[in-house]
């Protein structure tokens, strides 16, 4: 282990899912005060700073805006926006800039006020209608009507088509899922689902029902990534990077060369590299579930089942609680909290299970967890490994 | 959904902003001709049009696209907010595969969406919706 190898000793949230009196840039700010009171460090410690701003109108918090309301005097910057996955980006670009001296400690933040400004428009509208003509690739899509939930809903399909996963499996992913909303105080569903109430949910864009869409809450987060040489003066023990790489295959949806396969099929690869670990060795996973369907690809593409056999892998039980790598163990963007972009929750609840932190929803002997995210329409796949110790 | 009714809902879609490399590819459209790009260098065909050739960065012309094609996949739209489309639901998404190896989204028109099916054969029928925009939609295959 280095003196500069990269590691998170703070998180922290906003409150969520439903906060009608908090606008976009306080969720940034609530959630920093948490994460530096978590750290112990201060605002003045802070000389790198990231967060993509959201593009949901009408809020003001990309990068240079936000670095002003915090006041930060950064030396470093990234206003990388690659969707819900950028924070996952945001570890591998941060990892490498205190490595290489450019700051010595991270402020990473995000924070939406979707629902209560927005309602749930975000999945089930189309993204450009009415009169005004539309610039760029989306004129390629606007004018047949399509909506984020139909994107990954042509995934599904020809997943379905290509190797006969069905229905039944993808909900067994909302169900499991759920299951740990249960545990979760602040989840926005909490109650039991099974199979049938996914199946029977209303279809939204075939074969995708309700319940495996992602829900639409208000919320934020924040983490700090420092020195594993300053985390020693700091309380508690730190979660180290272990590997982080990103990796995009389109963003317009008609652009996706494979529809049953992303570039985490990649990243995943480099990432485990990094780290030195595989798949089997991971102890519980958090990824991006906008959809069931979603989590569906970045399992077989980050090498957990094969291409093809992920709908078999669901089934075995093996994310639920108390199985072999349980996922979202925070109840997840399915039932918990989905702010527009879910990437910086996926870090923040690795670090809550790496510190033995989770409560309830405690995996045992919890010393590596991969973060995966997703951002655009199965577009930019960034993934983290996590780990409670340093790579030997 | 009936090339008329499709023909009906024009007005209410979001049409496209024509740009200096994609005005060509929809006046086509209007006047009735699918087009595509392709790369005078490595014989490439393109969608959508760009500046560049893809695959080898050259420079691309235009042909007149085959118009046919198989259905790749596709979604039911059950459930659209935006009142251009509301009062259209369940309509066909898909995305179209030509014989030139390129895809495109579309709505399949001219079918039941229970009778979509991937794979099938289609061919497309285009739409003029303003005087610089034609739509390509698709519909099953004759024969």
């Amino acid at each position: 282990m280095g003196a500069r190898d990269p590691v998170i000793v703070g998180v922290g949230w906003s409150d969520y899912p439903v906060t009608p009196e908090l606008d976009a840039m306080q969720h940034h700010a609530l959630a920093t005060r948490r994460a530096l009171e978590d750290c112990g460090l201060e605002l003045s410690d802070i000389d790198g700073f990231a967060t993509p701003g959201t593009g949901f109108s009408p809020n003001t918090d990309d990068a240079a805006n936000m670095a002003e309301y915090l006041r930060i005097d950064h030396r470093w910057i990234d206003g990388t926006m690659v969707g819900g996955s950028t924070f996952e980006f945001f570890v591998q670009h941060a990892a490498s800039a205190i490595r290489d001296r450019m700051c010595d400690t991270v402020l990473v933040t995000y924070g939406s006020d979707m629902l209560s400004r927005m309602g749930r428009m975000l999945g089930t509208s189309t993204f450009a209608s009415g009169t005004s003509r539309v610039n760029g690739p989306s004129a390629y899509e606007a004018p047949w009507g399509n909506v984020l939930a139909g994107a990954y809903a042509m995934a599904a399909n020809r997943h379905m088509y290509e190797y006969g996963t069905t229905s039944e499996q993808l909900a067994e992913i909302a169900v499991g899922v759920r299951e740990f909303a249960g545990l979760n105080p602040s989840a926005q569903y909490r109650d039991p689902i099974t199979v049938d109430d996914v199946l029977e949910s209303r279809m939204i864009a075939d074969p995708l029902h309700k319940l495996d869409c992602c829900v639409i809450s208000d919320g934020g987060g924040a983490f700090v990534m420092t020195t594993a040489e300053r985390a020693r003066d700091l309380p508690k023990k730190p979660v180290h990077v272990l590997g982080a790489a990103g990796a995009q295959s389109h963003w317009s949806i008609s652009q996706m060369p494979d529809f049953t396969t992303t570039a985490a099929a990649r990243c995943a690869p480099e990432a485990f590299g990094q780290a030195g670990v595989r798949p089997e060795d991971i102890d519980t996973l958090q990824i991006y579930d906008s959809f069931t369907i979603t989590v569906l690809l970045l399992l077989e593409d980050m090498g957990f089942c094969k291409k093809g056999e992920g709908g078999a892998f669901v089934e075995t039980g093996a994310l639920r609680r108390g199985g072999r790598v349980p996922l979202n163990t925070d109840g997840g963007g399915l039932s918990a909290c989905h702010p527009g972009m879910r990437g910086i929750f996926l870090i923040n609840e690795a670090v809550r299970q790496l510190r033995g932190e989770a409560g309830e929803a405690q995996v045992p002997d919890c010393e590596l967890a991969v973060a995966c995210g997703s951002g655009g329409m199965l577009s930019c796949i960034g993934t983290v490994v996590l780990g409670t110790e340093g790579r030997s | 959904m009936s090339i008329d009714a499709v023909a009906a809902t024009l007005g209410r879609r979001a049409l496209p902003n024509p740009d200096h490399v994609s005005g060509h590819y929809w006046q086509s459209a209007a006047d009735g001709r699918l087009v595509l790009q392709r790369c005078t260098a490595c014989g490439a065909h393109q969608f959508y049009p760009r500046s560049l050739c893809t695959s080898c960065a050259g420079e691309t012309e235009w042909v007149e696209a085959s118009g046919r094609g198989a259905l790749h996949t596709y979604t039911v739209i059950r459930q659209n907010k935006s009142p251009a489309f509301a009062a259209l639901s369940p309509y066909v998404v898909g995305i179209v595969e030509l014989d030139e190896g390129v895809r495109m989204m579309t709505n399949v028109v001219e079918c039941e969406p229970g009778e979509v099916r991937i794979g099938m054969p289609l061919e497309v029928v285009l739409l003029r919706a303003a005087d610089d925009v034609g739509l390509p939609f698709w519909r099953p295959a004759a024969g």
